[in-house]
């Protein structure tokens, strides 16, 4: 009863998001306000039933309920109640739904912020994302509905991906979408520009917070995924350029060339054409991603569900939005007039390079994820790329644009004065560069790409530094500087804090891959392993093997580390969990491998000595919250009053 | 023209994923097709001084089917080959690959036997000279002892149908 309550509640949530779509968007063509004003209640009416689905859902997980097929197919009667939670959105179906739900959520939370908006605006925005919803609600009821029937039901359930098992998988999904879905937000702004005409600073403004906020949910997701990755697949590493990170980096990247553009458009009214096009491109990326890793085009690691029948639905789907959004764009574009004119050396002209480089990134991890599918297409072999195509393009492309990150700021409007920046500039230029080639030769000796990851790193913490002093230099007082400023800063300065991690754990990590037995020990970076044994221990779905490792230096014990090697009762799948020992300078990371036959307390262990690897997290917080931070920034809301009233007014008198 | 350029390429990007949708990524060719079958002399499961080496098999064409007692997509395909070998429409050995818990006797004798030999490759060195990445792995090898196709991933009768009933045909088992 309850899974065809949640069913019925998906269709009433389609009839809604068709309402939602087609009379406001007629509305706003028409100027017919009664029509418009349906926007609004729709949408909520839509997040409400689509709310009530996805509580059924949950629902039947909760209960166990095998009749439902995706129920029975990804839990089981002895998961734990929270996994039985967010199994929901471990399956593709489930997923699927959430992404639907989140769409209610961006779109109810438009319906709410948007009251000083004009009426046409909203009326088209929220219209539009009522098209992007029916689309997917459609793409659910049709091949993938979570509440299908299994009759006669099993007995069991086959049991959640062991891999998802974990909590950095409870938050990672949604926080991804939210990201992802969020760049609807930015994708409806710009259509709805686009088809007003209206591309002015306000649009730019308007799009700005909630572009901020998606990209700051987006990298809370990306980098618990890398999280996730890294304490999960047993390996230590934390990026794989797998298809499916990329899938959510290429929108990263866009998004974050987005609100750089943005920020332009509003201040100095350029690159309106470009702005409009990034806003396009970012959300087409997020859906591209849908594609890639729901379709089964590419394979992946973590492909965990591929069917080329919904493959085709997506791609449809695809053809249909992000083709029509390209021929609007190609048809409106030679209306967007570009004011405000800037010199070579502006930061206009910086926030422009960093965004082509950004772009060019961009298609530099597009271009390798879908080499494969383009070499097999043409007939030309099956072959597959690895992390060493990306790291070296990926690398030298984003090292200028990480120069340029300590410069844009820095330089005023319009234009600025090349020498008069390099006074400003040199003594953190020479600190940086000096600190970059001598700190690998106090550590291992010379190192070029440590020094490279070293001068950028700390050229743009100092950059930052010097961003506030030149503020602060007129009496300015801290607390006075507007969020936005504080939030800009902050995530840069969280780049360059990340870019030390990831500099420090990639070039100074050690591992050692070791056969022990009970009693031997293994060295590495000065620590002594040594291995006591395993003893069986019974979880709640699985059986393991833990073993107990002592970490000790100079002889004196340390800590004790307890990795498992775990069999998961209802898939027979195993897994390993690494104990990791956190600290704010190094993670020594334990895995254990697979158990040697012919004598059967011998192991192979892995042993990782990771240095500064929290930094990255670290740095990733940091540009988090100065995300949401820059969002939150009063100008924004006065700003936006300011408008308002001139094109109300001229609406009402239309 | 200019403005039109994003919506060429992404023309061409679709174009290239419709074709992808038909394509399956995971099926790898292997470099021993057209190769002669790497030779092997393995003890036969169930006996003491029977081995089994493919040159005992020249003249006809058979079936390698790499399998192994703890696969469980081994399990799946395995009604599919009891069945095959009740109608004797083709001769299948199966490679008994990795069986560290020595379980493929009884496993056989429990569920049923579609081999006519079950060489016992204990230490999975055999696999590595077939390529083997994964069980269940289905060759095809003819007359002459030369390997004409190479499946991965559990026969289904969709599998059967498609891929290995016409490349018998052309082979005239």
């Amino acid at each position: 009863m309850i899974p065809e309550l949640g069913h019925f509640a998906i269709i009433i949530a389609l009839l809604l998001a068709i309402t939602q779509a087609a009379l406001p968007l007629v509305g706003a063509q028409r100027g017919n306000l009664t029509l418009m004003a349906v926007a609004r209640p729709a949408a909520q009416g839509q997040f409400v039933f689509l709310l009530i689905a996805y509580a059924c859902l949950a629902y039947s997980f909760l209960v166990n309920d095998f009749t439902v097929e995706n129920v029975a197919r990804n839990s089981f009667s002895q998961l734990p109640e929270i996994y039985r939670f967010t199994a929901t959105w471990g399956s593709h179906e489930g997923s699927l739904l959430l992404w639907v739900v989140m769409l209610g959520f961006w779109t109810t939370a438009v319906s709410v912020f948007s009251r000083h908006l004009p009426d046409d605006m909203v009326a088209r925005v929220l219209g539009i994302m009522g098209l992007i919803s029916i689309g997917f609600i459609a793409f659910l009821l049709l091949t993938s509905n979570p509440f299908d029937r299994l009759i006669p039901p099993p007995p069991d359930g086959r049991d959640m991906n062991p891999l998802l098992q974990d909590w950095g998988m409870i938050i990672h999904p949604p926080m991804l979408y939210m990201g992802y879905v969020g760049f609807a937000v930015a994708f409806a702004f710009a259509i709805a520009a686009l088809l007003s005409g209206r591309l002015d600073a306000a649009w730019a403004r308007w799009s700005r917070p909630w572009t901020t906020v998606a990209w700051a949910f987006l990298t809370l997701g990306i980098v618990l995924g890398s999280w996730w990755a890294y304490r999960e697949l047993g390996w230590g590493g934390w990026w794989f350029w797998d298809p499916t990170e990329n899938a959510s980096f290429m929108p990263w990247l866009a998004g974050t060339a987005l609100i750089h553009s943005l920020a332009v458009t509003e201040k100095r009214g350029a690159f309106k054409a470009w702005t409009v096009l990034l806003a396009l491109i970012t959300f087409s990326l997020s859906l591209l991603g849908t594609f890639l890793v729901r379709s089964g085009v590419l394979s992946s690691v973590h492909a965990f569900a591929t069917d080329p029948a919904r493959g085709a639905f997506i791609l449809g789907f695809l053809a249909v939005v992000i083709g029509g959004s390209l021929i609007l764009y190609a048809w409106r574009a030679p209306k967007m007039v570009t004011g405000g004119a800037f010199s070579w050396f502006s930061r206009e002209a910086m926030l422009l390079a960093n965004n082509v480089i950004l772009l060019a990134a961009m298609g530099a991890v597009l271009l390798g994820t879908l080499y494969p599918l383009l070499m097999d297409a043409l007939g030309l072999g099956k072959i597959s790329v690895g992390p060493p195509y990306f790291n070296a393009v990926f690398v030298p492309l984003m090292a200028p644009a990480l120069f340029l990150l300590g410069v844009g700021p820095l330089a005023r409007w319009k234009g600025d004065s090349l020498p008069d920046m390099v006074t400003r500039l040199k003594w953190a230029l020479a600190v940086a560069v000096i600190t970059g080639f001598a700190l690998p030769l106090t550590l291992e000796g010379f190192n070029p790409w440590a020094t490279l990851g070293f001068t950028l790193a700390i050229w743009i913490a100092l950059s930052v530094l010097i961003g506030f002093r030149e503020r602060l230099r007129h009496g300015t007082r801290l607390s006075s500087l507007p969020r936005a400023f504080w939030g800009m800063q902050l995530a840069h300065f969280g780049l360059a804090w990340g870019i030390l991690g990831m500099t420090l754990v990639a070039n100074y990590e050690q591992e050692r891959d070791v056969r022990m037995n009970v009693g031997e020990h293994t060295t590495l970076a000065g620590y002594t392993f040594t291995f006591r044994g395993t003893t069986e221990h019974d979880g709640p779905n699985y059986r393991a093997a833990r073993g107990t490792v002592e970490v000790s230096r100079d002889g004196k014990l340390l800590y004790t580390l307890r990795p498992e090697k775990r069999i998961y009762n209802a898939s027979g799948m195993p897994m390993t969990e690494a104990a990791v020992r956190y600290s704010l300078t190094s993670d020594i990371y334990v895995a254990l491998g697979e158990p040697l036959d012919d004598e059967a307390n011998a192991w192979a262990v892995r042993v990782f000595h990771k240095p500064f690897i929290n930094w990255m997290w670290f740095g990733a917080v940091f540009m988090i919250v100065g995300g949401f931070l820059a969002a939150s920034d009063r100008r924004y809301r006065i700003a936006v009053k300011k408008v308002e009233a001139p094109v109300r007014a001229a609406a009402q008198g239309a | 023209m200019k403005r039109w350029i994003p919506l060429i390429l992404f023309a061409v990007l679709v174009g290239f994923f419709a074709k992808g949708l038909f394509l399956n990524p995971r099926e790898v060719p292997s470099p021993f097709i057209g190769k002669p079958a790497p030779a092997f002399s393995l003890p036969v499961v169930g006996s003491t001084e029977q081995t089994f080496s493919p040159d005992d098999m020249k003249g006809k064409v058979w079936l390698l089917n790499v399998w192994a007692p703890w696969c469980v997509s081994c399990r799946q395909e395995h009604p599919l080959l009891m069945s095959l070998a009740k109608e004797r429409s083709v001769t299948i050995v199966g490679l008994n690959w990795k069986d560290r818990d020595r379980e493929a006797a009884q496993l056989l004798a429990q569920h049923g036997n579609p081999y006519v030999a079950v060489p016992d490759d204990l230490s999975g060195k055999t696999g590595i000279d077939y390529g083997v990445t994964g069980t269940p792995e289905t060759y095809v090898i003819d007359r002459e002892g030369v390997i004409r196709m190479k499946h991965v991933g559990p026969i289904t009768p969709e599998v059967w149908a498609k891929k290995f009933e016409p490349k018998l045909k052309e082979l005239g088992a």
